[in-house]
């Protein structure tokens, strides 16, 4: 007669906690965008600088290097998050929440981040700059 | 008979509280050098009753979504009658009942009141610092501008690094993978409704426990009143303590006024979730010292990556001073002097890389 009444209660709470416990999670959303996004036209960007584009929606970075090179990354922190900015005087991709630094390949070479960032291959089709995933990435 | 004592007499017939009164009057407070740290609970608890105040005041005109909570903020500063007193009160005296609530916690420590038969009120007062914490991060994102909504994303990415449970614990804090509007709206929802209800059930079972268990002598004293009886004093709780505690609030909300006036709190930037974390982004002084731990750790030790160990070390240290008055059992011996230096140590810790944090750059 216990086990039966146990059992019922705890069948009524996990019958409750359940769809609450489901409910609390927000459904995944599902990206739509495509695989390329258009991140500037040439020009818009002198050499050693950088600037923050829309990758679907997150954030990633388009570099001019001075050597006139393009470089696309994505701009999350792989520390905690943050959204990364290029250091024209350090040549290099830095995170001011942390202090960390990454290199223009995406490469984590100081401070606390423990990935490199996602890097992005860069296609100039005419006057407008292409920043599409990587195949194999 | 006058208005006043005709009142008076109709709340003792429907409320007994000459009850209520000879139980506030049965209550002493034990009087030493220490007693002034009395008075830290008492303070906090009438800075959360600003908080109340003002909180509601704020919500006739906030709008908790992406592109009005940071000009709802705007409007509350500039349009509103003494939108910018009710706002500033609101944000200093969030950051004075952090330090108060702090003090509190530490004074108790240092007095040794957590031992038994107190154990339960320290674990409800640690309840209490924890929500006190998580008011603070869920408010500070609510004006939607930059500061707040880089150190949500921090903030929030710190426990999704944990093992097993952290995505999940991610996406119930952010409402997404992301820190966006569905954010702003949960965190509303914590601030306003989830932690205020637990805030009044524990600030309940805090005071229920203290008028239970009274008002706790440090072992020094008591030592000292052993040997010399006549040197023990105590003051009634109603109304010579309550009256000293009244006039300590009216001069805490003197003090809060003259911050607000004076120096009123900033609004800042909009947040732009397309915008680089600014230089010199720094989280609210209360978690500065955590800040600036994780700033210090290395990418990878050892095997682990540096930012779960420093969460990882931070949860621990959390968990053990908690559970501290399990641990101290030693009336006076040589593990009370331990535990005294373990807290001396967690204050310069805290004390120094909050300095830190701000002196680095």
């Amino acid at each position: 007669m216990e086990i039966f009444f146990g059992a019922g209660v705890a069948a009524s709470l996990a019958s409750f906690l359940y769809p609450v416990l489901r409910y609390l999670i927000p459904p995944q959303t599902v990206e739509l965008t495509s695989d390329t996004v258009l991140a500037g036209k040439v020009g818009d960007l002198k050499p050693n600088t950088g600037k923050i584009f829309r990758f679907g929606s997150r954030p990633a970075i388009l570099v001019l290097s001075s050597d006139g090179t393009y470089h696309a990354l994505s701009a999350i922190c792989t520390h905690l998050g943050c959204t990364v900015q290029y250091r024209p005087d350090l040549h290099e991709v830095w995170c001011a929440c942390h202090n960390g630094l990454y290199s223009l390949n995406g490469r984590n070479i100081s401070g606390p981040p423990p990935r490199p960032l996602e890097s992005y291959e860069v296609l100039l089709k005419g006057n407008e700059i292409y920043v599409r995933r990587e195949r194999n990435a | 008979m006058s208005a006043w004592t005709s009142t008076q007499q109709w709340l003792e017939e429907h409320f007994r509280t000459d009850e209520v009164i000879a139980l506030l009057r049965h209550k002493m407070i034990p009087l030493h050098r220490y007693s002034p740290f009395y008075f830290l609970g008492g303070m906090t608890l009438f800075l959360f009753g600003i908080q109340v105040v003002t909180g509601i005041l704020l919500l006739l005109y906030y709008r908790p979504t992406p592109n009005d909570a940071f000009e709802s903020v705007q409007y509350i500063m500039t349009q509103v009658r003494f939108g910018w007193l009710v706002r500033s009160i609101h944000s200093w005296s969030a950051n004075l009942m952090i330090l108060t609530a702090f003090a509190h916690m530490f004074s108790v420590f240092f007095m040794r009141a957590y031992r038994k038969p107190r154990e339960l009120t320290w674990l409800s007062g640690m309840a209490l610092l924890i929500l006190v914490l998580c008011f603070g991060f869920s408010g500070y994102l609510l004006p939607w501008n930059t500061l707040s909504f880089f150190a949500t994303k921090v903030g929030t990415d710190l426990p999704g690094q944990m093992p097993v449970v952290g995505k999940w614990i991610l996406n119930f804090l952010r409402g997404g993978e992301d820190v966006t509007g569905a954010t702003l709206t949960r965190f509303f929802g914590f601030h306003v409704a989830l932690l205020p209800g637990l805030a009044t059930i524990f600030v309940g079972l805090h005071l229920l426990l203290i008028q239970r268990f009274g008002m706790s002598v440090p072992p020094s004293i008591e030592a000292e009143w052993k040997a010399n009886p006549s040197a023990a004093r105590e003051m009634p709780f109603y109304p010579n303590f309550l009256l000293r505690e009244l006039m300590a609030w009216y001069i805490a909300l003197g003090i809060l006024g003259a911050l607000a006036a004076f120096k009123p709190w900033e609004l800042g930037v909009k947040a732009d979730p397309f915008a680089p974390a600014p230089a010199g982004i720094r989280p609210e002084w209360y978690f500065m010292f955590m800040f600036q731990t994780l700033k210090l750790i290395p990418a990878k030790v050892g095997p682990m990556n540096g930012e779960i160990l420093g969460a990882a070390g931070f949860g621990l240290g959390a968990l053990v001073w908690t559970l501290l008055p399990f641990f101290d059992r030693d009336k006076n011996g040589r593990g009370a002097r331990w535990i005294a230096g373990v807290g001396v140590f967690v204050v310069a810790y805290i004390v120094c890389l909050t300095v830190y944090g701000y002196m680095a750059r």
